[in-house]
């Protein structure tokens, strides 16, 4: 059951990606050249109603089903961290057109190319890993 | 009545579903986080042998795995099952620009990426192959030293008001303004 749930969920999460077009490379290319209000307008409308989603749970003190917090685990404040590994992963956004949730969508779509770049992002995970004592945290 | 889900979507009904499948995950007790599953993917492959960031338990994120399955079916539903019936209207600015540097605006057959970059043949080019590896490695590198993608950082993060967050969202536009408007029309002439 919670095996089909999860499979499910994410189902409609990429035909949300898909239908929204966020996995389109266009659509990221035309957010960074600030020629349309398309893509600031869903992150937009899911961060609001995010935002107010979360106020509310906290406010009515709201559990998970498992009767454990909400996972809203704070990050622990630094800024070469986010600020470095931001600005790589922009990079690498603006150039794919993708970032990790679309990659998958896009095969999905049958664009096996991007294979190779889901390929990539691991080796990028494996290398951080390699590298992360040596790196400012 | 299927038009209504098969045709491209409002910017508005797109952006409250994707906060209501991070909510359903929130109250199912996970966090919404794609990029976590490429360090699961290493840990799978084995990495945790000579890395100690790898060497944790990864079967707690089956669930996630499964996430990024049914992304991968959602994907294939939406272009496959229920196709809308013309790609999506890029602004005619940005179609004009990718003009100029040699990209061609969305057509039917290459409807959510430029097939001068991604069509299938490309598997066979070597610049083709790096192009894709790279800005690949870029993903998996920033997204992890940064703790996180569009999904955690941008949408949970920024939902919790969280200052990291923001600050990996400000890294997200200086990286990405970089290439879009400088370090992608130089590849592209290479």
């Amino acid at each position: 059951m919670r095996t089909l749930f999860y499979l499910f969920i994410g189902t409609v999460f990429g035909f949300i990606m898909t239908k929204s077009e966020a996995v389109s490379w266009f659509r990221i290319q035309e957010m960074f050249r600030f020629e349309s209000f398309h893509m600031y307008g869903i992150i937009g409308t899911a961060v609001v109603t995010g935002a107010l989603g979360v106020f509310l749970a906290k406010q009515l003190k709201i559990k998970a089903i498992t009767g454990d917090e909400l996972k809203l685990n704070p990050k622990n404040m630094s800024i070469p961290r986010y600020l470095f590994g931001g600005t790589i992963f922009g990079l690498g956004w603006a150039m794919t057109g993708a970032c990790p949730g679309p990659m998958f969508t896009l095969l999905g779509h049958g664009v096996w190319m991007i294979g190779i770049v889901i390929l990539g992002a691991v080796l990028g995970t494996y290398l951080y890993g390699v590298f992360r004592p040596k790196l400012p945290h | 009545m299927l038009e209504l889900i098969s045709e491209p979507w409002h910017w508005s009904v797109s952006g409250f579903a994707i906060a209501t499948v991070m909510f359903v995950l929130l109250y199912a007790g996970k966090e919404f986080g794609v990029s976590g599953n490429l360090r699961t993917m290493c840990s799978i492959a084995g990495a945790g042998k000579n890395v100690e960031f790898f060497r944790f338990d990864w079967k707690a994120q089956r669930w996630n795995l499964l996430f990024i399955g049914g992304a991968v079916i959602g994907g294939w539903l939406a272009t496959s099952v229920l196709p809308a019936s013309a790609p999506a209207e890029v602004s005619t600015e940005t179609v004009s620009y990718l003009n100029s540097i040699g990209i061609d605006g969305p057509t039917a057959e290459s409807d959510f990426v430029p097939a001068e970059l991604f069509s299938t043949e490309k598997i066979f080019s070597l610049g083709g192959i790096l192009y894709a590896l790279i800005g690949g490695l870029l993903v998996g590198f920033g997204t992890r030293w940064a703790g996180g993608c569009t999904s955690g950082h941008a949408i949970s993060g920024l939902s919790n008001l969280q200052l990291p967050s923001l600050i990996a969202v400000i890294g997200f536009f200086i990286g990405g303004l970089l290439m879009s408007w400088f370090i992608l029309p130089f590849i592209l002439q290479l």
